[in-house]
């Protein structure tokens, strides 16, 4: 008997299909505000590695009714007979469906999920590892914290929220590093200094090596802006590229996600965009056959030219080059989306309108 | 609470396997020292995981997973690049001795998933060993002692066998040396070898030594050879030492040597005799496939290249009546897939060996 394979998020063309089974809820309470932890025990396998994240199916309300769609969660813990996952999920108000279907979910619901994944592997034998982790960000460094920690490695964290009331397993991990777990809370202590952070970094590198024998790794995990920063200044530090890693599952940008029209004129295409769906979702459904695969801005193969835009890119991808992306003549549509351009910058208040063209 | 309670016996089933899994989480050796360069990389498959094995700059050895993150092209196939990358010969993707993709020479980022194993490596007694299981349990303290290799009061030399037979068959030939006298009857055999009593023990460090004397014998051509070396024109009985020493997983350092019957060799005094011993470790390559890696080592005549020549060439005699011995065992046990083993006394060593392969297994989760 093969398992059932997952329905894609969007058409079935190209659809990477990932084996799911069914699972059961065991434990489903909230570990921060809007932040819902949900235990899954399911047939017994390889236990997630640190960084690992799962599949789950989740149903979500949309215009032509229920649908079944995926979504990519990180593995914060899991039982070493691998027969139990632990993820946690933030509710937003622009959740596109995921983050509420968890949150409805309660102890002995039944799920289907797919085996734990690897996107985000940890190496090991760096001498010194930075963690850095953006709100929800922390769902993807915890196990590897618990990892490092239990082997005695050199590791720093740092847990960047908004509010207190946000930081999800604040407890565990203080219990866990003591004063290397360094939580930082926006409005009590204004914004987090990226730059002195990395200078503690560079300090502990130095060439790889330096202070640190094996040399520093940065793990880092969060939204848009704190990437794009800690990457800027990695590169303007002179860091090797090779020793910063990044999750991403593309789903924070620069701008609050906002409904705009995407046109192809070339095939008569013209939809709207709305801003709990996905570019390359609402392209699909509007009948356009399109090649992509990772689904989180990674891989590239999802990259169009764009002919014109009224209002802004927002480049939600790690694909594009920085240079590619200021340059505005394509975008990965799995996870790039437009804004109009604010009033501040010169905006009218139209919505926003984008123009793609095919090869 | 007075009750006692037998400890329940392990299952037989595992321990009796004809093809025996091999443990991950060891050190096994990949490669001569001399094998890995900086020129060009190597491919070799150990427990099951083809790698690519190479140098960096500065002479450090590196074993990396030989697939591409990519296609999984072979890396090995590729060049070396920079301090210390390998390019995939497909495609031209970059990676570091870490395993981290530094270059997509398409595109102007790298991937942030794109990552290849890397395994813990260690250079040691001329070898170099690589750990294809969890790299956070892998201890350099856990190689075993194979400090003759290198010692300045050693000499010799080796070899590498490629032996087409599941690595638990070389174990059990090394374990139990009476076959030497009808696998090497005209070198090292004598029929004296089944008849003399031998012990078994597992040391407290977790080795087994099976120790086997064969007294006031005439010594075998190979011997004879050796004391001659030694002392030219000997004549005479020799009291015959096997002294086999296992470490887990999978090496095996054989004390050997003769000595005039009569001079004390049982009792400790070695000296009116020669000593030598047989370095073997064996690397699972496939589950019917095995690189043995063996070297004859000796502490007499060190300055003699032309002994460490000679009996490198008369060893790889004797070993090559072995390796046909274990092709045509494993094309046997193939050919008779409903029958088991049965065990016999003399295999007291080789039965330890793999219990404590079991153990091993078992600890990984895997038996």
């Amino acid at each position: 008997m093969s398992a059932p394979a997952l329905p894609g998020a969007v058409g079935p063309a190209g659809a990477t299909t990932t084996a799911v089974r069914p699972a059961r809820v065991v434990e489903a309470r909230d570990v921060a505000d809007g932040v819902r932890r949900v235990v899954l025990e399911h047939a017994p396998g390889r236990p997630a590695e640190p960084g690992a994240h799962l599949q789950l199916v989740v149903h979500v309300d949309g215009p032509g009714g229920r649908r079944r769609e995926v979504r990519s969660y990180s593995v914060v813990d899991a039982s070493p007979d691998g027969t139990r996952s632990a993820i946690s999920v933030l509710l937003t108000p622009t959740s596109r469906g995921g983050g509420r279907y968890v949150h409805s979910l309660s102890a002995g619901d039944d799920v289907e999920c797919s085996a734990p994944l690897q996107g985000f592997p940890l190496r090991l034998g760096a001498g010194r590892y930075h963690l850095v982790a953006g709100g929800i960000g922390i769902t993807a460094l915890v196990a590897m914290a618990r990892h490092l920690a239990a082997r005695g490695a050199d590791v720093v964290l740092d847990h960047v929220v908004r509010t207190r009331s946000r930081a999800a397993y604040a407890d565990d991990l203080a219990a866990l590093l003591g004063d290397r777990y360094r939580l930082h809370v926006d409005d009590e202590h204004g914004a987090f200094d990226v730059g002195a952070l990395l200078d503690e970094v560079a300090a502990a590198d130095g060439d790889g090596e330096g202070a640190v024998p094996g040399g520093a790794e940065a793990y880092v995990c969060g939204p848009i802006r704190l990437m794009d920063a800690v990457r800027r200044g990695w590169e303007a530090r002179g860091l090797p590229a090779s020793t910063l890693r990044f999750e991403t599952f593309g789903s924070s940008g620069w701008y609050a996600p906002q409904p705009f029209t995407a046109c192809i004129p070339e095939i008569g295409l013209r939809t709207t965009v709305g801003p709990d769906t996905t570019l390359l979702e609402a392209l699909q459904r509007a009948g356009a056959d399109l090649m992509y695969d990772c689904r989180k801005g990674e891989c590239g193969l999802c990259r169009i030219d764009v002919a014109s835009v009224r209002g802004v890119l927002d480049h939600r991808d790690v694909f594009l080059s920085r240079r590619q992306q200021e340059a505005g003549t394509s975008m990965c549509v799995c996870v790039s989306r437009v804004a109009a351009l604010p009033a501040a910058q010169g905006g009218d208040g139209q919505p926003a309108e984008l123009v793609l063209r095919l090869p | 609470m007075t009750d006692v309670q037998a400890e329940p016996l392990a299952a037989p089933g595992q321990v009796n396997a004809k093809i025996f899994p091999f443990p991950l989480n060891a050190w096994y050796v990949a490669a001569w020292d001399h094998e890995v360069t900086s020129k060009k990389p190597l491919a070799r498959t150990v427990a099951g995981q083809p790698m690519a094995l190479y140098r960096t700059a500065d002479g450090r050895p590196v074993a990396l997973a030989d697939a591409c993150w990519h296609r999984l092209a072979p890396l090995s196939m590729g060049k070396l690049v920079g301090r210390d990358g390998i390019q995939c010969p497909y495609h031209g993707l970059q990676y570091n001795s870490a395993g981290r993709c530094t270059k997509m020479p398409a595109q102007e980022t790298v991937n942030p998933s794109a990552l290849v194993t890397s395994y813990p490596v260690e250079q040691r007694y001329r070898y170099v060993w690589v750990w294809p299981g969890d790299p956070l349990l892998a201890d350099p303290a856990s190689i075993p002692d194979m400090h003759q290799m290198d010692s300045p009061e050693w000499a010799g030399d080796g070899l590498t066998i490629e032996a087409p037979c599941n690595y638990q068959l070389v174990l059990d030939n090394l374990m139990d040396l009476t076959h030497e006298e009808f696998v090497h009857h005209s070198s090292i055999g004598q029929e004296e070898l089944s008849e003399s009593d031998f012990t078994t023990r597992r040391e407290a460090d977790g080795s087994v030594t099976v120790t086997r004397w064969i007294r006031d014998v005439t010594p075998p051509p190979f011997w004879l050879k050796n004391i001659r070396d030694r002392f030219p024109g000997f004549e005479g009985r020799v009291d015959r030492w096997q002294i086999i020493h296992y470490y887990a997983p999978s090496t095996i350092c054989i004390d050997v040597g003769v000595a005039p019957t009569g001079t004390g060799a049982p009792e400790g005094d070695r000296s009116q005799g020669v000593n030598g011993y047989v370095m073997n470790t064996i690397t699972p390559e496939t589950e019917r496939s095995s690189h043995y890696f063996w070297a004859f080592m000796r502490n007499y005549r060190l300055d003699s290249q032309l002994i460490t020549t000679q009996l490198r060439e008369g060893v790889h005699g004797v070993f090559g009546e072995d390796e046909a011995m274990l092709a045509a065992q494993q094309r046997a046990i193939d050919a008779n897939p409903g029958k088991e083993f049965y065990s016999l006394n003399i295999d007291a060593g080789g039965m330890w060996v793999r219990r404590i392969l079991d153990e091993m297994l078992r600890a990984e989760g895997r038996a």
